[in-house]
């Protein structure tokens, strides 16, 4: 009852291309963004700002750009922390080297290298699929991690290799406190969210699905393989080029190769598994999950085992548990928080009643 | 849907055929599954192929639309000779075909299977897409608008938003068909369409496909086993046997055919 469709009508074909096409999902969506925006910041503080929602922001979108690749283009990879680096070390460069740069041209531009980077590791996936195809991404994990701890010009030959990320100038106001930057995280994840969403019900994704379902019939329809797969490459890489630019300025406030390693790639890859392969809110949900639930166990177990078991053997037992619960969640629901989302949707449209 | 236009076009250039299958020979490693097979479609004619399993039949449609492609042997699609055909190549030109085991993109709604048929009509660049500008929302209006009128045909409105793996087998077919339906093809390859169903669901069938050669001129040729429905919709039938063509008539003809009846009863030794 709370969540139906009843008396909303499509007279428009337009009006079933809607972003959201229920009345409940926009008043949703625009309090949620609504509080994000205006709520959130005078009532956070700087630890959740810092150290859980920009995180939490930015790996949503380096799972968004896994997840157009693999979730609806069916392509596996595990370069995804590779492609993020490229557009960190890009964004910063593109800052250090043309003055004048604004930060978010600096951070798009970020982005169409890694798109550039993408597009060449997605070569292979014309000849080879599946696990095959993981394992050739894999090239690009090590060898752009290799080639940025390589050739210092990249980091402006600093000796540690690492190096701080300038302060947040857009149209001269200072984002650099943690509250700017949560913004500045927000609106970017906000803005290619949304685009990323025209772009799974516009024709270009239909064609990504069917690439994914089955390829022999997409391409007898016409659909041309090579292009599909390798714009979804492309695309893919652009926004995890995005992510790796906001990780690196908004989150780390560092520039490092070791900020992107394989690690990187495989929690990226948990997300996009447990929030949902091929649904949009599934990365969100995913992040989440993998950045809110260390904390809570963190927090748990402190209060219930300090002092019970020491507190080296109390971190390692939180990375047992977490993975166990990781385990028997993907046995229970295999399709992901999304799809939870989506059952209670479907019970709310019939409440109380029972179907 | 309207009938698409080249039809009358080519009935002005004569009875040639619409596509003409010359001494065509496919193996594979050695196994020889088509041999010396040709033959004519005419254009706006049902043609069955029939024969056997493993006859060679689903391995000649994958030749004519460039899934297989042949060793030997040319194909003639609309006056254009070519050694093999090549499957982007074969839809550009307007070749649909719908496949023996359902391959139907499971995951997407019938309204968005049906709306993939239609990928080659699109004038606007991704870009356009992703930012709804420019071309973009008005084509979106008329794909979407012919897209409904080929589920019309098929009275299919009532699956259009349902996720077409968990679809009944029948209405699966009828999906599948639609896809094929929503590319606006010249010529309509079916491989054994009413494979599995009852006998209502393939009258049901069978009259669409009569309903689809009739109202748009597409020119079918299709793969069935079940003789009474092929005698009852082919004006044209071939008959297969271990990758020879061992008939090639109208039904009656075929009905006749001291080899046809051979290869389908056996005989006396």
């Amino acid at each position: 009852m709370i969540y139906t469709e009843a008396g909303q009508f499509s007279i428009r074909y337009s009006h079933d291309r809607r972003i959201f096409r229920l009345r409940q999902d926009r008043i949703g969506i625009t309090a949620l963004l609504l509080f994000a925006f205006a709520a959130v910041p005078l009532l956070g503080n700087d630890y959740w700002f810092s150290a859980i929602l920009i995180p939490l922001l930015v790996l949503s979108l380096a799972g968004l750009g896994l997840n157009l690749l693999t979730g609806y283009a069916g392509q596996l990879s595990l370069g995804s922390a590779a492609f993020m680096a490229v557009g960190a070390f890009a964004t910063y460069n593109f800052q250090l080297r043309v003055p004048g740069l604004p930060l978010l041209a600096s951070m798009a531009l970020g982005g169409v290298m890694a798109a550039g980077v993408a597009l060449l590791f997605g070569l292979p996936s014309l000849r080879i699929k599946g696990f095959y195809l993981l394992v050739s991404t894999l090239a690009a994990q090590f060898f752009v991690e290799w080639f940025f701890t390589k050739f210092g010009w990249f980091s402006n030959n600093s000796a540690s290799g690492v190096i701080s990320a300038p302060p947040l100038l857009i149209l001269g106001h200072d984002f650099s406190n943690p509250v700017g930057r949560y913004l500045l995280t927000l609106a970017v994840v906000v803005v290619v969210t949304a685009l990323a969403r025209n772009l799974v019900k516009s024709e270009l994704g239909r064609n990504w699905m069917a690439v994914r379902d089955m390829d022999t019939a997409a391409a007898v329809i016409g659909i041309p393989l090579l292009r599909t797969k390798l714009l979804a490459f492309a695309i893919s890489g652009f926004i995890l080029g995005v992510a790796g630019a906001l990780w690196a300025f908004t989150y780390l406030g560092t520039v490092e190769p070791h900020g992107f390693d394989l690690a990187r790639s495989f929690q990226i890859l948990f997300i996009i598994i447990i929030g949902g392969m091929g649904s949009i809110l599934g990365n969100f949900l995913g992040a989440a999950f993998i950045v809110l639930f260390p904390v809570l166990l963190s927090q748990l177990s402190g209060s219930l085992l300090s002092g019970v078991i020491d507190a080296g053997q109390l971190e390692n037992l939180q990375k047992i548990i977490f993975g166990v619960l990781i385990i028997a969640f993907l046995i229970k629901e295999p399709d992901g928080l999304a799809r939870l989302w989506q059952i209670a949707r479907e019970r709310a449209r019939v409440w109380p009643l029972r179907y | 849907m309207s009938a698409s236009p080249h039809i009358s076009n080519s009935n002005s250039k004569g009875s040639a055929p619409l596509l003409r299958l010359e001494h065509i020979s496919l193996s594979f490693k050695g196994v020889k599954a088509v041999t010396d097979i040709s033959f004519d479609v005419a254009e706006g004619a049902i043609t069955a192929l029939i024969g056997p399993n493993g006859a060679g039949k689903s391995s000649l449609l994958n030749v004519i639309n460039g899934v297989y492609q042949a060793q030997h042997g040319s194909i003639t699609f609309d006056g254009e000779v070519r050694r093999h055909m090549h499957p982007h190549h074969a839809a550009v030109r307007g070749i649909a075909r719908t496949f023996q085991n359902i391959a139907l993109f499971k995951g997407m709604s019938v309204l968005d299977n049906v709306l993939t048929g239609r990928n080659l009509k699109r004038r606007s660049s991704w870009l356009e897409q992703a930012l709804r500008i420019g071309r973009a929302p008005g084509e979106d209006d008329a794909q979407r608008r012919h897209a409904e009128k080929v589920i019309e045909f098929l009275h299919i409105q009532p699956w259009r938003n349902s996720v077409v793996g968990k679809l009944p087998y029948g209405l699966q077919k009828r999906v599948e068909l639609a896809r094929a339906l929503a590319a606006e093809p010249r010529l309509l390859l079916l491989d054994e369409p009413m494979a599995g169903m009852n006998a209502e669901e393939k009258q049901e069938m069978s009259s669409f496909i009569a309903d689809v050669n009739r109202e748009f001129g597409t020119t079918v040729v299709l793969i069935e086993h079940d003789i009474g429905v092929v005698m009852q919709l082919a004006d044209h039938v071939i008959v297969l046997d271990y990758g020879k063509k061992i008939g090639d008539g109208t039904p009656d003809d075929v009905r006749n055919n001291p080899d046809v009846i051979a290869a389908y009863l056996g005989t006396r030794h």
